[in-house]
């Protein structure tokens, strides 16, 4: 198994002895739930109807071609999903349209120092989507607390404050500029001391 | 959407299509060349013992002409011709608009031969579901063949429209070079072709007034990348009404676009590819404040501008337009800009703008007169509710996924549908995309929106049932072709059973296209289809468990079909020989990717032809015969 599936690990040990129709070692998409049981048949397997309970995408006539869609970067939890070619049914030119965008951002990555810390950590800023969810990784990242943002005083009264350095090369607050704005403009990132951060900001 | 070919069924022939009828077709064809020489004027010198003034046939056949001049409906054109051969060769005289449906449904010497004062030609290649990558890349749809035919039959033809078709570089040069009053170009969902192929177009078609690429794959080699935009002709005015080349990838010559723009008083609609900023946008708006249609570019910032110019104001003096699409990058906080023209707004694109509920809800709280609206359902239900609020007019409208993945749940959900089918009665066209589905949202559709002609549900998780009760989405469907008597367009989604195709069989009775896909139990499923639905034309199935037995229950409307497409289902190669046996008229392409398969057919696609098998199919296709 994956590392990545590391922690279903116990549970896909009872699922590797059960017994079920369809390809090993693909994740179960999703269950019918058991009220309702649903005769399906794949060509491929066995000519007599079977009794299936659960559905299971791979149980669905694997001559069509099942491939894992590498332009989508694998959800969160780690665990890669199989795609149905052609499915859901739209136009490629859309689907590779709204990747593009994605695309560009993809590798969004920028390095994150921390005062007093000898090293360097680095963030994919395009998995957040807001700055609440980026303080909060931050926080965890380095154990530390920033406090309350205000448009005036920063992030005064916290020992830490997040800062980054734009475009032009200058240290700005984290919080300043509109989501964005800061997405576009972020090269990277830097926690500093409370009392260094003072002298940051717009204006 | 009807081919022309002479045996065609009119919608109220009773007569059940059969090999006779294609026997007469051909009959009354090569008769119809015979009659002609047979109505020649009188020989000269001969003793006229007749009345001196022109034979009554004769006048007929010019009255005829004058008055079949009018029809401009494709259907009637095509019901008057089946009256008898006169009529039928003073429509073939007096038409100007060829529609050819499917490319290999007729060869484009027949088609030329049969009309010969065509000023405008569409034709159609392959079958939607090309689209999603379910087809062998190389398939066909060529549009070689026809390019040269209609180059030496209709040398003053102005319109070309093509969809889905293979066109190369090559081909737009010949259309440069071979139509001298050559007015309009429409390339939907083409490919093959490069920005060689527009450069020839633009600098050769001096009278071209509408030139537009929609979802077109435009090759980009690097090395063979054309300045289009700077071929069309430098100076004096274009005859140019509508650019559109928003599916461009590259980027233009911005100094050639403006200048162009600028020499373009007639410019209505112009839309514009991500390659153009908002600051470039600005400077083009206040070139060409007629605008009625306009795709905004990126609608972002390429560069930092110390001073942003007033893009509302640009908006504002575009007191004309009425359809906005574009956003391709879209940066929210310019937004506010195109609140000026929200009011008037009839048609608006945001399916590429990652907008949230309450970015959409800043613009379409303004847009009261709103038909047509294309969102993302990054929008969400709350979104949905506040178009429901504001667009009482609404007609069409588009929900697409930013995420294609099957989740448990998503963004749009029946609470959406719902709202929508409470706030837009009005409503005729529906495509939604969502993770789950109930069938009270769609019941509750069916009777609020009694207008509806296509009702495209798509449950992104495959066999979902209802999400409350769990049930087969049967009950909505049926509800929907029970209550919707204007349906014509159908897609179904979700977890099915039969009893779904038998409403449908039994209430769809205008359905001309139908989508199916993961649906259904036994081959009953589509016999209730095909024997129910006599106005059925296209039917596209994919990964249902329909077989020989199903396939063969339709070999009485075969004839009456555009197409049918069935993919991995469960047809035998046998069945399909059957059928070819059987209905001599029809092409049955069997295409298979894994070449283990003997017996089994991964995907038939199967169409009406009067010229037999084409002859450019690729390796993986094997036609039936």
């Amino acid at each position: 198994m994956e590392n990545s599936m590391g922690r279903h690990e116990t549970e896909m040990n009872f699922k590797a002895t059960e017994l079920r129709l369809g390809l090993p070692g693909v994740d179960e998409m999703e269950k019918v739930p058991s009220n309702y049981s649903v005769l399906r048949s794949n060509k491929r397997s066995s000519p007599e109807t079977s009794e299936v309970e659960s559905i299971n995408k791979t149980n669905l006539n694997t001559s069509n071609t099942i491939c894992h869609d590498q332009d989508n970067a694998p959800p969160s939890n780690g665990v890669c999903r199989a795609q149905v070619v052609g499915w859901p049914p739209i136009r490629s030119y859309r689907k590779n349209s709204l990747q593009q965008k994605k695309g560009e951002e993809v590798g969004m990555y920028v390095k994150v120092s921390m005062a007093g810390a000898p090293y360097l950590r680095k963030i994919d800023l395009k998995v957040y989507k807001s700055y609440s969810e980026l303080l909060k990784a931050l926080e965890n990242m380095f154990k530390c607390t920033f406090g309350e943002y205000s448009e005036r005083e920063g992030y005064n009264g916290s020992e830490f404050a997040p800062t980054y350095e734009d475009k032009d090369g200058d240290w700005m607050l984290v919080g300043d500029v509109p989501w964005e704005m800061f997405m576009s403009s972020c090269k990277r990132l830097r926690v500093m001391k409370g009392s260094e951060a003072k002298g940051l900001g717009c204006f | 959407m009807r081919e022309n070919h002479p045996q065609k069924t009119t919608e109220d022939d009773n007569r059940s299509s059969s090999i006779p009828d294609l026997a007469r077709a051909e009959i009354a064809e090569s008769s119809t060349s015979k009659n002609r020489t047979g109505l020649s004027e009188p020989v000269p010198g001969s003793n006229q013992t007749e009345n001196p003034s022109p034979f009554p046939d004769q006048v007929l056949e010019n009255v005829l002409e004058n008055v079949l001049h009018f029809l401009s409906s494709r259907k009637d054109r095509n019901a008057a011709s089946l009256v008898c051969r006169s009529w039928y060769r003073a429509e073939a005289l007096t038409r100007s608009d060829l529609f050819i449906g499917n490319c290999y449904a007729v060869s484009p010497r027949r088609a030329t031969n049969r009309f010969s004062r065509i000023k405008s030609v569409t034709v159609k290649g392959k079958p939607r579901f090309a689209d999603f990558d379910l087809m062998p890349v190389d398939w066909g749809a060529h549009f070689t063949p026809w390019v040269s035919s209609l180059a030496q039959a209709y040398p003053w033809l102005e319109k070309l429209h093509l969809k889905r078709m293979t066109v190369t570089d090559d081909n737009l040069a010949v259309i440069a070079d071979s139509f001298a009053g050559f007015r309009e170009l429409l390339l939907v969902c083409c490919e093959g072709f490069g920005t060689p192929g527009l450069a020839a177009i633009a600098a050769k078609c001096r009278l071209l007034r509408v030139l537009e690429l929609v979802e077109s794959v435009i090759e980009v080699e690097d090395d063979e990348e054309v300045d289009w935009v700077s071929c069309f002709p430098n100076e004096g005015q274009t005859h140019l009404e509508s650019l559109a080349f928003d599916c461009v990838e590259c980027p233009v010559n911005f100094e050639a676009l403006e200048g162009l723009v600028a020499r373009s008083p007639c410019l209505k609609k112009l839309r514009l590819n991500r390659s153009v900023s908002m600051a470039q946008l600005h400077r083009l708006m206040l070139r060409a404040p007629q605008l009625t249609h306009l795709g905004t570019g990126s609608f972002s910032a390429n560069e930092n501008v110390d001073q942003e110019p007033d893009y509302a104001s640009a908006f504002a003096a575009c007191r004309s337009l009425v359809c906005l699409s574009g956003f391709r990058e879209i940066w929210p906080d310019y937004l506010p800009a195109i609140y000026p023209v929200c009011a008037n707004l009839t048609s608006l694109n945001f399916s590429y703008a990652d907008v949230n509920a309450e970015q959409l809800k800043s613009v379409i709280c303004h847009c009261h007169n709103l038909q047509i609206l294309w969102v993302l359902d990054s929008v969400c239900d709350d979104g949905l509710q506040a178009v429901a609020a504001t667009c009482k007019d609404l007609r069409e409208l588009r929900v697409f996924p930013v995420d294609a993945r099957e989740e448990t749940e998503g963004p749009v959900s029946e609470v959406g549908l719902v709202a929508i089918s409470q706030g837009c009665r009005k409503l005729e066209s529906i495509l939604f995309f969502c993770q789950t589905m109930t069938n009270a949202a769609v019941i509750a559709m069916s009777k609020n929106c009694p207008d509806l002609v296509v009702f495209r549900l798509c449950i992104i998780g495959v066999y979902r049932p209802d999400a409350v009760t769990q049930e087969p989405m049967d009950e909505g469907f049926g509800a929907i072709v029970m209550n919707c008597k204007k349906l014509t367009r159908l897609a179904v989604s979700g977890l099915l059973t039969d009893r779904a195709f038998e409403y449908i069989g039994r209430y769809g009775k205008l359905i001309r296209t139908l989508s199916v896909a993961f649906a259904g139990d036994t081959d009953l499923g589509l016999k209730y289809v095909l024997e129910g639905c006599p106005n059925l034309k296209k039917l596209e199935i994919r990964d249902s468990p329909f077989g020989d037995g199903a396939l063969l229950s339709g070999l009485h409307h075969y004839y009456n079909m555009r197409f049918l497409w069935m993919s991995s289902c469960k047809l035998t190669r046998q069945a399909c020989q059957e059928v070819a046996r059987a209905l001599p008229g029809l092409v049955l392409e069997v295409i298979n990717n894994n070449e283990d398969a003997v017996n089994d057919i991964e995907i038939l696609y199967m169409y009406r032809s009067l010229d037999g098998p084409r002859d450019d199919a690729p390796e993986n296709v094997t036609i039936m015969q």
